[in-house]
């Protein structure tokens, strides 16, 4: 399979194994930017793992990750990790904000890691905060703030670094259904103002969605719905 | 559902006389609803005209029922088709799709083709209803989630038949 | 909750749920599979290592006890009243020949036996025959390794016993007895002697001096204190889990008290548990001490007997400690069915009754100022009641003083500002974690302080000016110096060699009035000694500039009477000495200024260059060899003590030092260092048992940071800062409470108030060096924890 044109993230044939757990078996992926892809499936299919992948936090056994005309899969962890800093964002289910810093401090964390002063990095994240309707949990612990304030604080700092492709790993998981539709809402309106590509997983239809597009994986093999109707 | 369709599916595994493809039927699908024999009579018929299934043979003795049927390529096609085209989410959809995994199981193709592809069916309705949702008022919104908690049950109901799929292979095959 | 005790009398029941809550929380130390058994599993080991260095701290008085009796036994007192003994039946001479090797001490003696009734030597059956020996075990290895071939040659005796443990003092002694059948003939008291008995005449407990008592009582406080700190801290681990755990118990309809007694339970399985590992560890502890060897001091695992009280009050303290400190923490925490609530912000950390306990501590110990060596004894509970509050206070202010600056502390760097943060929030368990180690480093630099002031009491400056000489060989009767110095002069490593032979000139060959030092030496050897305007062999001078030198003029007046007639080793009325023989003061004696030698002495009376001496007069004067020495050389030092000892096995070749430390001093202070050094590691790793738990229960956390692209080195560098901040802050604490805890002990003493940087960044810089191998040894954990898999919930 070649990488379709303008494709922005590519991967295929990702096989990934943990000890005798097999997760992934050929996974094929590709995401534009701009669009939002849901990886759907039942639990333990390697939704997770072909995220894990996808955004360099592990290295797959075989196959190939292109991003941005650069491989992946090849990278030094020391690489990964800058582009992680610098290209992507993360969402994730819980347990994700660092619970000693504030609301603020823990969305200007990105910016700093990435060397903006403190300053500096603090105004941007609660220009961000804004966007997302938290600005006023900024001096807040996370443990004193919803779990539907907390998601979006977390969405928050996912974005302000003006990541090219945003990962959420079951962003909603841990929300009723309103708040979760309120931070989908408000993930896909600010991925979309920036143009940022985002890869969704998550086994709620209501939000899949969301999505403009899914890919399904089921025993560890991806299937991209769009491309086999 | 159809009729049609399930009775060339169910002839996919063998040629059967039209009384067993009415046990077959009832057995399988009828549950509350047995079919009767002048259903089975008139599918067949048309059938044959449309060229889909061929008498296999008559047996003595005369008379409609003794009548047995092959599927021909055509309708080997046909059923596959069938199979393969999601289902427009519309409410009680469950026998339908029911009907579908099953003859899926008993001509060996893969169900969890079925259950994928009529997945990324319902989802392109709740992606509408979702953007409807999101541009519209509260009246809008409220109606648009009606419609998205119906398709939701429904593909939970595809996901929790799709996590059966070995148990209900086990019963189908029996 | 049990519908079937309802119906029970009210007393029994409650007594019934105690019980049975306390054996809930029994089993509930043990449950939760992997993770509760590790948890039991730390708290059992940090209690037991305490329980053993407890027992073993209990030991250590028995053990010196009998360390100390098995020294008096050996001992070979030579010094006699009244007359010399003459050989009898139960004489036997003996020659103290102790002999260092490589750094080594090792305790030697020549035997040889007078009469039939002499007695054996403790740990002998028989004497050794002339060029036999007895050796300890310890020294049979080391003769028989590689490493004792150089020692082999000095101790060329066939091995043909074994001394048994009642003949040593530690099981690593390095010890033998020779046998020997011409020791008569070089009786030279108190080196080698005649006498008729094993032991010393004196009372073993001769008066102890008080600040030596001092001392001991301090050390002991503040070795002991740490552990009971350390203990309290092993109780602790795995706390949050056990909340949580609490919290759960709650929710299915326990009540506050119960969930109390059940965290008691708990508390108390793992230090019953601790006690019976603290009895293992003691036991092979009591076995390990017995095969090494501290700063030259080994005991037998036999000696290592606690008392049976100490014993048992140590097992009755520590469990009984263990669900104090539980209760105590619990104190301020309420376990809701929903979780636990800390009661929130704790009010503010108050300062006055934290700054009561050190204090209070200092009013116990300011009345004994001056009571030193003058003024009698301490009051032995005041002195250790006022050290213990005084180190308890660190434990109490350390917290304060944490939360105060932490919650100052501004914004920094990403690692910094997650670690500072990290803090604020939970200073209290930092402080907690640092405890320990404040407490004994603030004990160790007031110890410190206080030897180094009281060193000066006990410490003699010998004098020695170690650039001109290292080595020093005392020359015994009969060996000529001129053979001496020729064999070391050819001996490896020896750089030059200065020979002085010292006598005596009187003004009478008998029961002289007035004496002089007479020197003989080559003119090189002589230079060393006294500054010669010119000198060739033949030559005489007298010395001026000595501190004796009055003796000598009048010496000199009144040979003149006699003939310018002086006579070479006087005999003294009742010493059997041989005749002293004449000599004639020349003419032409040479004037000397006199300088020091070597050891620091300066001379006085006449120098004599060999040509000088009259003929026969070589045995009057008794030689010694300075030797300067190439220290490049490996084993120079035991070169030249084999050159010696081949010569005559009776000569004494000694390194020079440039100060000579009282023996009973040295041995407390190697025993502090020993056990700030066991306290501070045991402490090290109760930290380390702390990180690792905090950096598990963060796992998931640590996770995401690393997906976000955070680097290791940032991670890294924040536990770093989370350790090192309270740890700055706890020494910097134990250094003013060391500091001032040292001043008042001087004080006590009488000694000046000096402080002894040195010691202080020594033993902050030992603290220090914990915090770092805690974060190194935490950190392959921290690097194995930050892998993505923390990431993958299923």
């Amino acid at each position: 399979m070649n990488a379709p044109a303008g494709s922005l993230l590519t991967a295929e044939g990702l096989r990934k194994a943990y000890g005798p757990t097999v997760a992934l078996d050929g996974a094929d992926f590709s995401i534009h930017p701009g669009e939002v892809v849901a990886v759907m499936g039942p639990s333990g299919s390697g939704k997770s793992t072909l995220l894990h992948c996808l955004a360099g936090i592990v290295p797959p056994d075989a196959g190939s990750i292109m991003y941005a005309g650069r491989e992946l899969a090849t990278m030094n962890d020391a690489e990964r990790s800058a582009l992680r800093r610098s290209e992507f964002g993360f969402v994730f289910q819980f347990g994700q904000l660092v619970p000693e810093l504030t609301c603020v401090e823990n969305v200007a964390l990105p910016l700093r890691l990435n060397g903006t002063s403190r300053k500096e990095a603090e105004r941007t994240a609660l220009d961000w905060m804004g966007r997302l309707e938290v600005d006023d949990l900024a001096g807040k612990r996370p443990g004193e703030v919803s779990g539907g304030q907390g998601q979006r604080v977390a969405v928050a700092r996912a974005l302000v670094t003006g990541p090219r492709v945003l990962f959420a790993d079951e962003p909603t998981g841990a929300l009723d259904s309103l708040n979760g539709e309120r931070v989908m809402e408000l993930l896909t309106d600010a991925a979309r103002s920036t143009n940022a590509a985002v890869v969704l997983v998550t086994h709620e239809a209501r939000v899949a969605a969301y999505s403009d597009r899914e890919i399904v994986v089921r025993d560890g093999k991806s299937r991209d719905m769009e491309r086999a109707v | 559902m159809s009729i049609g369709h399930t009775l060339l599916g169910l002839l996919e595994s063998g040629p059967r006389h039209g009384y067993d493809l009415k046990r077959a039927f009832d057995e399988k699908f009828g549950h509350d609803r047995p079919l009767h024999y002048g259903q089975v009579y008139s599918t067949m018929s048309r059938l044959l005209k449309n060229g889909l299934v061929e008498v296999d043979g008559i047996e003595a003795g005369g008379g409609p029922e003794r009548k047995r049927y092959a599927i021909t390529d055509a309708g080997i096609t046909d059923v596959e088709h069938w199979l393969a085209t999601p289902e427009k989410p519309a409410e009680y959809l469950q026998s339908t799709l029911y009907t579908k995994v099953v003859l899926a199981l008993l001509t060996h193709r893969d169900a969890g083709d079925i259950l994928d592809s009529q997945r990324s069916e319902h989802l392109r309705s709740m992606r509408i209803l979702t953007d409807r949702k999101r541009h519209g008022d509260l009246a809008d919104q409220l109606i648009c989630d009606h419609a998205l908690f119906h398709l939701e049950a429904d593909l939970r109901w595809l996901e929790l038949t799709a996590a059966r799929l070995d148990k209900l292979r086990a019963v189908v095959a029996k | 909750m049990n519908a079937g005790t309802g119906h029970r009398p009210r007393e029994r029941n409650r007594a019934w749920g105690t019980s049975r809550d306390l054996a809930m929380g029994v089993r509930f130390a043990f449950a939760g599979g992997r993770e509760g058994w590790f948890r039991a599993a730390m708290t059992a080991v940090g209690v037991g290592l305490g329980v053993a260095l407890l027992l073993l701290t209990t030991a250590i008085p028995n053990a010196l006890a009998v360390r100390h009796e098995r020294d008096v036994a050996r001992a070979d007192y030579t010094y006699v009243f009244g007359h010399p003994l003459k050989a009898g039946e139960k004489t036997f001479v003996i020659a103290d020949i102790d002999t260092p090797y490589r750094g080594d001490d090792i305790r030697g003696r020549m035997v040889q036996r007078e009469g039939a009734k002499a007695p054996v030597p403790p740990g002998l059956t028989t004497y050794p025959a002339p060029g036999e020996m007895a050796v300890s075990p310890a020294l049979k290895r080391l003769l028989d390794s590689p490493d004792g071939a150089l020692l082999r040659a000095r101790l060329p005796y066939r091995i043909t016993a074994t001394i048994a443990e009642s003949g040593l003092t530690g099981s690593q002694e390095l010890a033998y007895y020779a046998g020997s059948a011409d020791l008569a003939d070089h009786i030279h008291p108190p080196d080698v002697a005649r006498i008729d008995h094993f032991g010393s005449p004196r009372s073993p407990d001769a008066e102890s001096d008080p600040v030596l008592m001092l001392l001991v009582l301090v050390v002991f406080v503040v070795l002991l204190m740490p552990v009971a700190v350390f203990v309290a801290a092993a109780v602790r681990f795995g706390g949050e889990r056990r909340d949580r755990r609490l919290a759960a118990l709650r929710l299915v309809g326990a009540d506050g008290r119960m969930v109390r007694r059940i965290a008691a339970g708990e508390a108390m399985a793992g230090a019953l548990l601790g006690l019976v590992l603290g009895g293992g560890f003691f036991l092979i502890g009591r076995q390990l001490m017995g095969s090494v060897e501290a700063f030259g001091i080994s005991v037998f695992p036999s000696y290592l007997n606690p008392s049976p009280a100490l014993a048992l009050l140590v097992a009755v303290l520590v469990p009984a400690a263990a669900v104090l400190v539980t209760m105590f923490t619990l104190r301020g925490v309420v376990i809701e069915p929903l979780g636990v609530v800390r009661t929130a912000k704790p009010a503010r950390r108050r300062l006055w009754w934290r700054l009561l306990l050190p204090v209070a501590g200092l009013a116990a110990l300011y009345p004994m100022v001056g009571q030193g060596r003058n003024g009698g004894g301490f009051n032995q509970y005041l002195v250790t009641g006022g050290v213990l509050l005084l180190l308890v206070g660190i434990t109490a202010l350390l917290p304060w003083v944490v939360e105060r600056v932490v919650g100052r502390l501004g914004q920094g760097a990403v690692a910094w500002q997650l670690a500072v943060r990290r803090l604020q929030l939970s200073s209290g368990t930092a402080a907690r974690m640092v405890n320990g180690i404040a407490v004994a480093v603030a004990g160790a630099i007031a110890l410190q302080m206080v030897f180094a002031g009281v060193e000066a009491d006990y410490t003699k400056p010998t004098g020695n000016d170690l650039d001109r000489a290292q080595m020093s060989v005392q020359v015994p009767n009969g060996v000529p110096v001129s053979k001496v110095a020729r064999a070391m002069t050819a001996t490896k490593g020896v750089r030059k060699v200065v020979s002085i032979a010292d006598g005596e000139a009187g003004d009478r060959a008998e029961d002289p009035q007035r004496t002089a030092t007479v020197s003989v030496g080559d003119c090189a050897s002589l230079r060393e000694i006294a500054a010669l305007p010119s000198c060739h062999d033949g030559d005489a001078f007298v010395v001026k500039g000595s501190d004796s030198d009055s003796e000598t003029t009048k010496l000199l007046t009144a040979g003149k009477k006699h003939g310018r007639t002086l006579y070479l080793d006087p005999a003294y009325s009742g010493d059997d000495d041989g005749p002293a023989s004449r000599w004639t003061v020349p003419a032409k004696l040479k004037q000397a200024q006199s300088r020091e030698d070597p050891t620091g002495y300066k001379r006085g009376g006449f120098l004599l260059t060999p040509g000088a001496l009259p003929a026969g007069a070589s045995t009057a004067v008794q030689g010694v060899v300075y030797l300067s020495i190439d220290s490049a050389v490996p084993d120079v030092h035991e070169y030249v003590i084999n050159t010696a000892v081949r010569i005559d096995p009776l000569m004494l070749a000694g390194t020079l030092t440039a100060r000579e430390l009282n023996s009973k001093f040295a041995s407390i202070r190697t025993g502090l260092l020993v056990g700030a050094a066991a306290v501070l590691a045991l402490i090290g790793a109760s930290l380390l048992v702390g990180q690792l738990e905090q950096l598990r229960e963060r796992k998931k956390l640590l996770s995401v940071l690393v997906a976000f692209g955070t680097r290791r080195r940032t991670l890294s560098l924040s536990v770093l800062w989370q350790t090192a901040i309270p740890i700055g802050l706890g020494l910097l604490l134990a250094g003013v409470v060391g500091l001032a805890l040292g001043s008042v002990l001087l004080k006590m003493v009488g000694s000046t108030v000096r402080v002894d940087w040195l010691g202080v960044l020594a033993m902050t810089g030992f603290g220090a060096a914990v915090v770092l191998a805690v974060t190194l040894l935490s950190l392959p954990p921290l690097l194995r924890l930050m892998r993505p898999d923390g990431l993958r919930t299923e």
